[in-house]
């Protein structure tokens, strides 16, 4: 079955030329033998080899010539002269994706920064109201005296002033959160890119696959693969598509029942 | 209370750091592996450990044995808070002596939740 499947893809990664070519000089081989012409017999086999040979040579060749194009290809379409200087500098995958880290940190940064800002406002903001509204309730009762009532008097207008500020203030923050987001669309971009090259690259090194598999038939060669273990215990980072898999947590709750298995 | 976090981004110690402040602890330390993190622990009187896994040289799995293999260390509660999610390696954590087990990402209430109940069973 598996060989079958194997020869299909010979026959496909052949073209018709070569496959017409190597049918004549089998046949005249077969000629030359039946007839007992040893030394013509001889030349055709070398010739046979040379076919061989080109054919592999011609597809390795196809292989380099995609592989090269796709990694010249791989660029991003700057649409500021900052972006451009910034992107030109950038000539491999891997400076991309250091990028894609480094801005995915400044943002995150940035983030926290205006989140730690606001933090302290808004607590400001609900101490002074709790402690106004205790006061207001006093005055309500009838509790206060004409001296507390005027001081509570000047406190609301302060409040009512630094209230307006305080509010811009953390508007300000947020929308400044807001605009941080804006490497979603920079990071996004070159993610694409990445795993479009890295796509390509596997599509041209499963055609090097079956065309190494073809070779190895032709010379009769088995390889011993050996599936190399990887450890877990140094990590190996988040999973992907966890709720499809058995060995894997999908979340926090599947962590926690696992966990009380185990007595926990 | 004084507490470790050790991860190997900063802005998920800083993530942490801002989390824990909400809860009330608010003297906190950083390291960025294993191996920053254990001389740290070891001269530094430190109540509580929260670790990432993954990490480039010491990884928080080694530092967890290293703290149970440490007579000073041993009874120190260690959180794990990582992204690593196979079965395996949360078995693992848990024999190693893992006294919480956080998978990324993960909410502000899981993480209170879960170093609740290890302070709880520790008094």
């Amino acid at each position: 079955m598996d060989r079958m499947s194997d020869n299909n893809k010979i026959h496909r990664g052949l073209e018709p030329e070569v496959t017409e070519k190597l049918r004549h000089q089998a046949a005249e081989l077969n000629q030359s033998i039946e007839s007992g012409d040893y030394a013509r017999a001889m030349v055709l086999i070398n010739e046979l080899g040379e076919v061989r040979d080109q054919s592999l040579y011609r597809e390795v060749g196809r292989l380099t010539r995609t592989l090269h194009e796709s990694i010249r290809n791989f660029q991003i379409d700057p649409r500021s002269a900052e972006q451009k200087e910034v992107l030109s500098m950038m000539t491999d995958a891997s400076d991309r994706l250091a990028y894609v880290v480094q801005m995915t940190g400044q943002a995150a940064n940035r983030t926290m920064d205006l989140v730690e800002e606001s933090m302290p406002v808004a607590n400001a903001v609900r101490d002074e109201a709790s402690a106004l509204r205790e006061e207001w309730q006093r005055l309500r009762r009838r509790e206060m005296q004409p001296a507390e009532f005027r001081e509570l008097y000047g406190r609301i207008d302060d409040f009512f002033v630094s209230l307006t500020k305080d509010a811009d203030t953390i508007y300000s923050s947020l929308s400044e959160i807001l605009l941080a987001q804006d490497f979603q669309d920079l990071t996004g971009q070159v993610i694409q890119r990445v795993t479009t090259l890295v796509k390509d690259v596997e599509e041209q090194m499963l055609s090097l696959v079956v065309m190494a598999s073809h070779v190895d038939q032709l010379t009769g060669t088995v390889h011993q693969i050996d599936s190399e273990e990887v450890s877990a215990e140094q990590g190996v980072g988040p999973q992907m598509k966890a709720e499809e898999r058995e060995d894997v947590v999908s979340g926090q709750n599947d962590v926690d029942d696992l966990l009380s298995s185990l007595g926990f | 209370m004084k507490i470790l976090i050790v991860d190997d981004f900063s802005t998920m110690r800083r993530i942490i750091k801002n989390l824990l402040r909400d809860l009330g602890f608010t003297n906190t330390d950083e390291a960025d592996d294993g191996n920053t993190a254990l001389p740290m622990l070891k001269s530094g009187k430190y109540d509580f450990l929260v670790t990432d896994w993954n990490m480039p040289g010491m990884s928080g799995f080694d530092l967890l044995k290293a703290v149970r293999a440490d007579d000073s260390l041993k009874t120190l509660p260690v959180l794990m808070v990582t992204a690593e999610a196979k079965r395996d390696q949360i078995v693992a954590a848990a024999q190693a002596g893992v006294n919480g087990y956080v998978v990324k990402p993960f909410t502000a209430a899981v993480l209170k939740e879960k170093i609740e109940k290890i302070f709880e069973r520790i008094q």
